[in-house]
């Protein structure tokens, strides 16, 4: 009896061993596959013209970083380099991120921790906004920053930042919030601080993690962001990264700069790939709470 | 509490905006869409003449509203399932106990991360060229090349693969759901003789229906809005069987200025997307599992 338990055990262990095998496998193969484009696209960078249209393998046969001083000093079609770019970049991006930040952890505040008159109503338009298409406004959301003269600026992509417009961000906080206890809302209430100071002094300091999703978050959103910038800014010298990028590839005369496209290119992505490399569990917490409950 | 109106007062960033940059665009919007408005005259009423335009000029114009909506729903139709599938196969992989999940995570999560990025739209391009990567690679088993952007399918393909690429958000929502599920209910099924096929059919889908709903809604709405694609990859060619709708919407709007035009468009576009997701609401109750019977 003993011996026939014990071969069955190792027949289960060894089953178990293949299939861990196989699921390793699987996965390592997925995963090279995903990866592939984005590991071949930085060997580009490094490679000769000749080399990008004939080599499959991403490994370049030499280390120059002529591509990235070439392409970053004298992009194809733009007469700006990219420092300016980059400087436009930043500029709405990081107001953006930090109005996302104020106005989704005051306005998640709002909806997690106050009762008022129609709250379930705002609550239910706020979720209803999460599944708004943005396509219907996008034509009178233009038209209307041209009524106020804010077109080839950057306010256009600000402002709906500022006013808590994209209902992701306040969910998430929102979700955060309701798992704080309101013990300490209610002790501190007791010593005479008020609601704002509870907010300020109380839970900023247990939503750190959730309002560094959000900052994350729109940090990776704002800076590859393209429809918005397209739409709105008109003016060469004040182009972001995303709209100079594409503009390099439309060099109708001549031989396109591969090696300089694709160096700019890994370099347009850096930030979000440092972003995720040191900030991973944020992202997944991000994603995770802002599904429903499995 | 006594405080009852400060709350109103925290949400009020969120009114405001609400009112200034959704209802009254979205009311606009239906004005600009019954009229003829070109930014320089004043819009003109001429009632549903756009609307019914949208779907006749296909007769006279290849380049129509039509051929960009048939595209539209094709690239829904196989984006998203495709994705989907992807996404929960690989979260059920990774949900079992296996070292290095986060290099897989990593892995899997960052094109979603990246996907929308105008490099990645840029090295699509340069992948599916006649002389790109996958040609090369393909070259390497002695298939002939393929003219992948220039045909109407291949075309269709490849923005199709870099949409299924960004599989990541939604895998994420998979897992954090599969982790969430009861492991006595299988143990009880194990003991029952089940075997494992059978119990992803009859528990793991059931119970993780509510997280299928919420990816699916989330990405058909996002697919038939999809732009980056499209702009960047294939410029809406070949003969503008890639030209997906909001491509359409926004050269009628931005490049030709027919806002009233356009925009009738983006409320078709809009009453589709919305329609469906009513009607996906609306068959929840059939097949959608809430362990809490959805009060929450």
């Amino acid at each position: 009896m003993e011996k026939i338990t014990g071969g069955y055990h190792t027949k289960i262990k060894t089953r178990q061993r293949l299939g861990n095998i196989s699921r390793y496998v699987i996965l390592t193969l997925f995963a090279i596959i995903m990866i592939y484009p984005l590991l071949w696209l930085i060997g580009a960078t490094f490679k000769t013209n000749a080399e990008i249209f004939t080599q499959v393998s991403f490994i370049p046969r030499r280390i120059d970083f002529t591509p990235y001083i070439k392409g970053w000093t004298s992009p194809g079609a733009g007469t700006n380099t990219f420092t300016t770019y980059y400087i436009n970049t930043f500029l709405y991006v990081i107001p953006k991120v930090v109005f996302t930040a104020l106005s989704a952890t005051i306005v998640g505040y709002g909806f997690a921790r106050f009762e008022f008159p129609f709250k379930k109503i705002f609550f239910a338009l706020l979720m209803a906004t999460m599944f708004l298409p943005a396509v219907v406004t996008q034509i009178p959301l233009y038209l209307l920053f041209k009524q106020v003269g804010l077109l080839d600026s950057y306010a256009p992509l600000i402002i709906p930042a500022a006013l808590a417009q994209q209902p992701f961000f306040v969910f998430l906080m929102i979700q955060f919030i309701r798992s704080i206890p309101r013990d300490f809302d209610e002790a501190a209430t007791i010593d005479g601080c008020g609601s704002f100071g509870i907010l300020w002094r109380i839970l900023l300091p247990s939503l750190k993690p959730a309002i560094m999703s959000c900052v994350i978050f729109q940090f990776v959103w704002s800076f590859s962001d393209f429809l918005g910038p397209l739409i709105y800014i008109t003016s060469p010298e004040k182009y972001p990264v995303s709209i100079a990028l594409q503009l390099n590839t439309d060099t109708s005369s001549g031989v396109v700069p591969w090696n300089q496209i694709f160096a700019m290119s890994v370099i347009s992505l850096l930030p979000a790939i440092i972003l995720f490399f040191s900030a991973q569990r944020y992202f997944v917490e991000g994603v995770t709470s802002s599904g429903i409950k499995g | 509490m006594k405080n009852h109106k400060i709350g109103l007062l925290y949400i009020a960033p969120w009114i405001i905006g609400f009112l200034v940059l959704t209802i009254w665009p979205i009311i606009m919007s239906f004005y600009y869409s019954l009229t003829d408005y070109n930014m320089i005259t004043t819009p003109s009423f001429i009632g549903f003449k756009n609307y019914t335009s949208l779907f006749q000029s296909s007769l006279v114009n290849p380049n129509s509203f039509t051929v960009s909506l048939r595209a539209t729903i094709i690239y829904v139709i196989f984006s998203v399932p495709l994705q989907l599938v992807f996404a929960l196969f690989v979260a059920f992989v990774l949900n079992f106990k296996i070292k290095g999940i986060s290099f897989f995570r990593t892995a899997y999560y960052i094109p979603s991360i990246l996907g929308g990025n105008v490099a990645v739209g840029i090295l699509w391009r340069f992948m599916f060229n006649p002389t790109g990567l996958v040609n090369t690679f393909l070259g390497t088993f002695g298939i002939h090349s393929v003219d992948w952007l220039s045909t109407t399918a291949g075309a269709m393909f490849s923005i199709v693969l870099l949409k299924v690429w960004q599989f990541g958000s939604s895998m994420l929502i998979f897992l954090a759901a599969l982790k969430n599920l009861p492991p006595d209910l299988y143990e009880v099924a194990s003991l029952e003789g089940a075997s494992k096929l059978k119990q992803f059919f009859k528990i793991t889908i059931p119970l993780i229906t509510p997280s299928i709903f919420f990816n699916l809604v989330m990405q058909i709405s996002n697919a038939f809005q999809e732009f980056n694609g499209p702009y960047l990859v294939t410029q809406g060619g070949p003969l503008q069987t890639t030209n997906l709708a909001s491509l359409f919407i926004y050269q009628q709007a931005f490049q030709r200025y027919n806002m009233g035009y356009a925009s009738a468009a983006s409320w078709v576009l809009f009453a589709i997307i919305v329609s469906i997701t009513i009607i996906l609401f609306a068959t929840q109750r059939f097949w959608v599992y809430y362990s809490d019977g959805g009060n929450d």
